[in-house]
């Protein structure tokens, strides 16, 4: 069981409004979840080198040609609020 | 006349080419199949019968002129609804996309244009791919062709019960713990997950970058190639794509199994795995021993370790995915809130799923402050050993056997309640992406009660090869090929 007031944290960071009975219901499910995590903490790993990408890419880098892209009506055409060549967006300042 | 929509790609473009049938014709079969069986089944979310038969009569056309078409040319295929599709809506199963149109086609959607491929409709999945029964699914769950009391498999449940259902030969799905493997298995199909990097992943709705991979579905082996080799290769648009050479993936698949070293782990009938499943899985070892092949012991002793660091990795990185979806650029915003965070958080409320916020959350946990460390950071250590298993077990075999699911198809309802048991499904797919080497899901018998059992082969990067190879050796003498479900 996960403390209901780490829930309403994460649940805050993750932008996600949650209703009383998700709560409840995420408190015990990510509960059970990270109790059957635990376990990597029984495997020794000092030392080993975190692995976050399967393959070890880095910097690939494409000449600077530029190339077609989206139409700004492509782009804008999926917008829940388009303003013209804009995405409206909620007042942010108050 | 014979049943077009029984037989398969390699058989339908060749009677195409040859004009023996029409591709309009082969559409239409596959269409009405569709409209009269896919209301049991419901794989498709949508079906485009108009561009179908559209795109199949511009195939007819060019070979009636005498122009080159490519190798699926007239062939009729299915889509993930994960996969960006120009002008055709592309929901990944969510409210928060039910009317998202996107603006472009994915790499392997052009490039089945490319070959001649006819797209016959956006196929169910788990919401965002993330589940392992399409029960997840925001528009209802899709069945089992041959139990329909019973799940496909999951989250490209969708696509599977197509293949299986005889409504198309062919069929994309993504796989990033299992998803494209455990509902082949399930449906009685062939699934392959390429190597990452081996497709595109350009239009592919992202769930766990560094996991996720496009792959076919096919009712054979043979199918199975001529799809892969239709979509791999480099693509400037994924820089995670891999510039290495695309074999001709048909040629050599009959070359057989001769000398060639089947690794076995040791705890791999272990007490969780279904004794029908692991007694056909062993009699397809036999058979491939029987064939010439070299069966050897394997050690994975960090395997066990997979579903724990799949469900920190996954949720991890589909935390910080699916952060886009804030109701500003497309997709769903709420019509009843005040402000920015109360928008976006009243948005995501409401256009995600339960098993979508699940993760969402367990992913938030795990990177934030405080927890990173001890959660994140541990995973990719054991992640690490995962894959350093792999390599070391590749000094000693060519491939390694297995059953794809412990289990053969479980009932509708029944693991819903416990994320834990669902995740459970994935025990032995999950460290093939957090390795990212490729692996196959090959139809190897039945239950008594008659659901499909798939034996799941995985192997080298980039040798994809050689598992088609051997895939091909186990459904040559199973005794399931053309055994289809009866709807």
């Amino acid at each position: 069981m996960l403390d209901p007031r780490i829930v309403d944290h994460v649940a805050k960071l993750a932008r996600l409004e949650l209703t009383g009975a998700e709560r409840d219901l995420f408190a015990r499910q990510l509960g059970d979840i990270l109790a059957y995590v635990e376990q990597l903490k029984a495997l020794p790993a000092e030392g080993v080198e975190p692995l976050a990408h399967a393959v070890d890419a880095t910097n690939v880098f494409r000449d600077d040609v530029p190339r077609p892209g989206l139409s700004p009506d492509d782009a804008l055409g999926q917008a829940p609020d388009r303003q013209g060549g804009f995405f409206g967006v909620p007042r942010v300042i108050e | 006349m014979d049943d077009l929509t029984a037989l398969s790609a390699f058989e339908l473009a060749s009677r195409i080419r040859s004009r023996q049938v029409s591709a309009a014709g082969v559409a239409e079969a596959c269409l009405a199949r569709i409209a009269a069986l896919d209301p049991q089944i419901r794989a498709f979310l949508t079906v485009l019968p108009e561009a179908a038969l559209a795109a199949a009569r511009a195939v007819d056309g060019r070979i009636a002129a005498g122009q080159p078409v490519g190798p699926l040319a007239g062939v009729p295929v299915a889509l993930k609804d994960n996969l960006c599709t120009r002008g055709v809506r592309t929901t990944c199963a969510s409210r928060m996309l039910e009317r998202y149109v996107p603006p472009y086609d994915a790499t392997v959607v052009e490039r089945l244009a490319a070959a001649g491929a006819v797209v016959v409709g956006k196929t169910n999945l788990d919401e965002f791919a993330m589940g392992s029964s399409t029960e997840n699914s925001a528009f209802g769950a899709t069945r089992n062709p041959w139990d329909t009391a019973r799940i496909p498999g999951g989250s490209s449940g969708g696509s599977a019960a197509a293949v299986s259902a005889g409504f198309v030969p062919l069929a994309l799905g993504s796989d990033t713990g299992g998803s494209i493997r455990q509902p082949a298995a399930l449906c009685g199909v062939v699934g392959l997950k390429p190597t990452y990097g081996r497709v595109s992943r350009y239009g592919l709705i992202a769930f766990a970058s560094s996991l996720d991979q496009i792959g076919p579905f096919a009712r054979d082996v043979r199918d199975a190639a001529l799809l892969l080799g239709a979509i791999a290769g480099r693509d400037p648009a994924d820089a995670t794509s891999v510039d290495v050479p695309v074999p001709d993936y048909v040629a050599g698949l009959e070359d057989g199994v001769k000398g060639l070293r089947i690794g076995v782990p040791e705890d791999c009938f272990g007490p969780g795995v279904d004794s029908e499943v692991a007694a056909s899985v062993d009699a397809a070892l036999a058979s491939l021993e029987a064939q010439g092949a070299r069966r050897v012991p394997v050690s994975l002793p960090r395997q066990t370790f997979g579903i724990a660091t799949y469900y920190i990795v996954a949720p991890a990185e589909a935390s910080s995915n699916l952060a886009r979806y804030d109701g500003m650029h497309y997709g769903h915003r709420t019509a009843d809130a005040d402000g920015l965070v109360a928008t976006v958080s009243r948005t995501r409320r409401e256009g995600f799923g339960p098993e979508v916020k699940r993760r969402i959350m367990l992913g938030t946990y795990t990177l934030s402050s405080g927890y990173y460390d001890a959660y994140y950071v541990r995973a990719l250590k054991v992640r690490r050993l995962i894959q350093e298993d792999f390599r070391k077990a590749f000094e000693v075999c060519d491939v390694i056997a297995g059953p794809t699911s412990p289990f053969s198809a479980f009932r509708a309802g029944e693991k819903t309640a416990d994320p834990l048991q669902m995740y459970l499904c994935d025990t032995f797919t999950v460290t093939a992406n957090l390795a990212g080497i490729p692996a196959i899901s090959v139809p190897c018998g039945f239950t008594r009660a008659g659901l499909p059992i798939g034996m799941q082969l995985q192997g080298r990067a980039f040798d994809e090869a050689t598992l088609l190879r051997a895939a091909r050796a186990v459904e040559r003498e199973a005794g399931v090929m053309g055994r289809r479900p009866a709807l």
